[in-house]
């Protein structure tokens, strides 16, 4: 049954920022956007699985910290070379001031 | 009247993203890419890295396979070498004899490793393409004594790969100190204290006297213990080919900022191109870099398209020795002052700054990923020629994005 999971309070993450949540043996990249919305992704890059908590965030984009592939944190998608696969995405809600996602396991 | 007609020379990382970027820009016509080698379009880099440290057979990672450039509608020749360039006639010419007509040229040939000229030299194995690495990979078994020659980077990262597969390892330096070229003493000093650390013993300052079948005599008498030799001083780009067709040539195939040669008609990218840098105050450089060279394929197909496009992507490299991450961003060179960033423990980055204040390069060293935020963050200041506050950029917990958006 798919629950949710507490990562963080809200202003744990900066404004267009990015941190890292393990959970159960799997690594999350967790987003808060410039227009103050979060956003949770797959930790690692698709191109060769890299933390993706170590690249830069700018609006909407997470550009991976080795190659500078870059995604949609929003929905996933890879913008181009050197990455094609796309991010796969989680469901977050916010709720008193904690941010939680949806992993469905 | 026969469509117009683009073709790239060199299937290497410059020439592969060229030809996925004409189909990005919407090109319809044909598209060729000629490459010498027998594969589909590879990655370097790793051939320096995990290629070596893998257990399992070094497989190439394909920058483009034949799925994808069917799917483009690249018309992929392999194992063809060009050899001439008829430029009136716009005109190449193959190895097998065959002819290719273009509109426009792309030269992407990139470089090939120096040779070295010792008497014994043969023995030394060379670095660029997949098959080398395989036959190096294949004989750093454990305890085997090898000797690099070279402390650049090919050098020290297989140093590094080799240590970590159990071999015994000399790098083998003629300059007072590794990386002699493009990176800060600071940060070269921790690479050797990693390499010392590993075992690797680095001797700097020294001279070959000569090379005998199972060990390296230096001038002063020291002999090193040497199973297998490889030779890692440096590359030389590749331009033969244009410049017997009569195209300028300037510690590379000369380019203008439009990555244009110096026939309107061809235009030169990756390894094998020098060209002015317009926010180094036009200062010719010729970079041996992965992400120049798809920087430069995207620019000069626009360009190529009819496009107006100057190149002007910051310089940015990086290497991987153990779990050591180095970046290298702008021309360091051009600093007169150092402004030292330390993001967390272990890590460090020097922000090169001009005497008018100008940030003019960054380099970093640190684990994993550790510097890379801070480095790209960087990168960009130095695009936008900006002059940051040297307090802020010592002041680790100071945004440095800040600075972009002001
Ligand atoms: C072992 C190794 C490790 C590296 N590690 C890093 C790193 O960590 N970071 C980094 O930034 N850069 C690294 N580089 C550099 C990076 O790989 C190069 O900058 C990049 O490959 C340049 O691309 P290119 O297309 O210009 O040249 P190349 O990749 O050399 O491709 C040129 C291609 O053209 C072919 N060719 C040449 N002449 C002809 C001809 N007449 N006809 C047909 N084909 C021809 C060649 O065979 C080759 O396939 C490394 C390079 C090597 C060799
Ligand atoms: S690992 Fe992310 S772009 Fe290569």
């Amino acid at each position: 049954m798919s629950q949710w999971i507490e990562v963080c309070a809200t202003d744990d993450i900066d404004d267009e920022d990015v941190m890292r949540f393990d959970h159960r043996g799997q690594t999350f990249a967790i987003y808060h956007s410039p227009d103050n919305k979060f956003y949770a992704t797959d930790g690692l890059c698709t191109h060769e699985k890299v933390h993706l908590a170590d690249g830069l965030v700018m609006d909407n984009i997470i550009e991976c910290p080795k190659h500078n592939g870059r995604f949609d944190y929003r929905n996933g998608v890879a913008k181009g070379a050197p990455v094609c696969v796309n991010l796969k995405t989680y469901p977050v809600k916010v709720e008193a001031g904690k941010v939680l996602i949806n992993t469905g396991a | 009247m026969t469509e117009a007609s683009m073709v790239i020379v060199g299937g290497g990382k410059a020439g592969a993203r060229a030809a996925v970027a004409f189909r990005e820009n919407a090109w319809k016509g044909p598209v060729t890419l000629i490459s010498d080698e027998t594969l589909a379009p590879y990655d370097r880099p790793p051939l320096s890295k995990a290629a070596i440290t893998d257990d399992a057979e070094p497989q190439p990672t394909y920058l483009l396979d034949e799925g994808m450039m069917a799917s483009l509608e690249v018309n992929f020749l392999r194992g063809a070498a060009a050899t001439a360039i008829y430029r009136e006639a716009k005109t190449l010419a193959l190895a097998d004899g065959k002819r290719i007509p273009y509109d426009r040229l792309l030269i992407a040939t990139g470089a090939e490793p120096r040779q070295l000229l010792l008497a014994g030299s043969e023995r030394a194995l060379l670095l660029r393409d997949i098959a080398d690495a395989v036959r190096i990979r294949n004989e750093f078994s454990e305890g085997r004594n090898i000797a690099i020659i070279g402390g650049g980077f090919i050098g020290l990262e297989l140093a590094s790969s080799a240590a970590k597969r159990g071999c015994r390892v000399t790098v083998i330096e003629a300059q007072p100190r590794i990386l002699m070229r493009g990176v800060p003493a600071e940060i070269a000093t921790r690479i050797a204290a990693r390499h010392a650390e590993a075992g690797v013993t680095i001797l700097v300052g020294a001279s070959i006297a000569h090379i005998g079948p199972d060990k390296i005599v230096l001038s002063d008498g020291r002999e090193i213990a040497a199973d297998i030799i490889i030779a890692g001083i440096g590359a030389a780009p590749r331009f033969k080919l244009a410049e017997q067709s009569g195209l300028a040539i300037e510690n590379g195939i000369a380019c203008n900022t439009y990555l244009q040669t110096s026939d309107p008609h061809v235009f030169a990218i990756g390894d094998c191109c020098s060209f002015p840098h317009p926010i180094f105050g036009n200062e010719r450089l010729r970079l041996e870099a992965w992400r120049n060279a798809s920087d430069q394929a995207i620019v000069a197909v626009e360009n190529m398209l009819g496009g107006q496009r100057q190149y002007e992507a910051v310089p940015w490299f990086w290497s991987d020795q153990y779990e050591l991450n180095l970046q290298i961003a702008g021309l360091p060179h051009l600093g007169a002052s150092v402004v030292k960033r330390v993001p967390k423990d272990d890590a460090l980055i020097l922000c090169h700054v001009s005497a008018e204040g100008r940030l003019m390069g960054a380099s970093g060293i640190g684990q994993g990923n550790s510097i890379a935020r801070d480095v790209r963050l960087l990168e960009m200041l130095i695009g936008k020629k900006a002059t940051p506050d040297a307090a802020q950029l010592a002041d680790p917990s100071f945004p440095l994005k800040s600075l972009l958006k002001s």
